[in-house]
């Protein structure tokens, strides 16, 4: 199944978006905290897709975006906006530009 | 005679120079407008949730319908009586709320418990993170309200919260209820966004002015019939228009409006 890592350091959203996505059945969830444990995510895992949620400021993401580009340049990353709710699907679906499953 | 000549020449060149630019600021003005029909929302029923949403949300999910520029969500939302969502977390979005008909208990993790009643309306700025529950605190009423989503213009902001009364008596003018200053009518919010309702007898036109360049205006009509820009539209359909500074919208007969100008860049 495809990865999709969340981003962010509000813990409690962070995992409740983990638990929207894996809820979804068509992905798994990986979270970091910081952009440190981010590029240790990217090496761990095969991920599809990367949501920059509440937090991670501009510098974190420039730097996150130059070590993807240099590694993993065919990881989209996208900002989370919501915190899980109503946005996440269609968030994730425009990213990888997928439809969702029936 | 050279000299003469030389000096028409110039001119000519200055009034081809004008008519050029001329027809490309007509081009760039050209507005452009799309109607969203109220049959093409998606829906949600929950039995004691039933939601309209305009753009994509939850479950519904339409890649032509994602975003009216910053708007990006309006949910036309109805809730039987002493139901409602329960704790649940946002972050890093201007989430504004105004009911229709009774009213929505608010409870948030800054420590903000409030009644919304019709007349009035809420804005929370979601920022860095904040958890909230909505309730229909009358047992026997339905409450039935637009929630409304706009992406902030300034992310990881601290969470605030402000509820006011709204001007909704007021007939034939547009009514500001929300800016981008602390200062104007209205709440307002981490956006260059300016809301304002209409409450139009039939017959009524009025133009309305965009405030900033490059913003365009999305119509959302709570009841009656509106000409906007030539295009009918009715209850519960919505009309975006940009590329243009102003929006002339006339009354077919009484009718209510939620105008909102949003950044269509942002």
């Amino acid at each position: 199944m495809k990865k999709i890592l969340i981003i962010g350091t509000h813990e409690p959203i962070v995992k409740t978006i983990a638990r929207l996505i894996e809820k979804s059945g068509q992905f798994i969830a990986e979270t970091a905290f910081d952009i440190a444990e981010a590029i240790q995510a990217c090496k761990k895992h095969e991920l599809c897709l990367i949501l920059i949620g509440a937090g991670i400021n501009k510098a974190d993401e420039q730097r996150l975006a130059q070590f993807l580009k240099a590694h993993y340049p065919s990881i989209p990353v996208t900002r989370h906006y919501g915190g899980g709710s109503g946005l996440l699907c269609a968030e994730i679906y425009q990213a990888l530009d997928i439809l969702p499953q029936t | 005679m050279f000299v003469a000549y030389f000096l028409t020449y110039i001119n000519s060149c200055k009034q081809l120079a004008t008519y050029f630019c001329h027809i490309k600021t007509q081009e760039e003005k050209m507005a452009q407008s799309i109607i969203h029909k109220a049959s093409s929302r998606g829906t949600a029923d929950h039995g004691w949730l039933k939601s309209y949403h305009t753009f994509s949300f939850a479950g519904y999910y339409n890649p032509e319908r994602i975003n009216f520029g910053a708007l990006r969500v309006l949910n036309d939302d109805f809730v039987t009586g002493g139901m409602g969502f329960g704790e649940h977390p946002h972050d890093n979005m201007e989430i504004i709320s105004i009911p229709l008909e009774g009213d929505l208990q608010h409870k948030d993790s800054m420590g903000n418990m409030a009644t919304i009643k019709t007349g009035e309306i809420q804005v929370m700025s979601a920022g860095t993170g904040i958890y909230h529950s909505e309730y229909n605190p009358n047992p026997e009423k339905p409450v039935k309200f637009l929630q409304i989503w706009l992406f902030p213009n300034k992310r990881n902001v601290t969470p605030r919260y402000d509820q006011q009364k709204i001007d909704d008596q007021t007939k034939n003018e547009l009514v500001q209820i929300l800016s981008p200053n602390s200062n104007d009518s209205g709440v307002w919010i981490y956006q260059d966004a300016w809301f304002s309702l209409g409450n139009f007898d039939a017959g009524i036109s009025k133009t309305y002015k965009m405030h900033k360049e490059g913003n365009g205006a999305y119509i959302f009509l709570l009841e009656g019939n509106l000409e906007i820009d030539g295009k009918t539209i009715e209850t519960r359909d919505g009309f975006g228009i940009w590329d243009t500074d102003k929006v002339e919208i006339k009354a077919l007969n009484n009718s209510k409006f939620l105008l909102m100008e949003v950044p269509m860049q942002f």
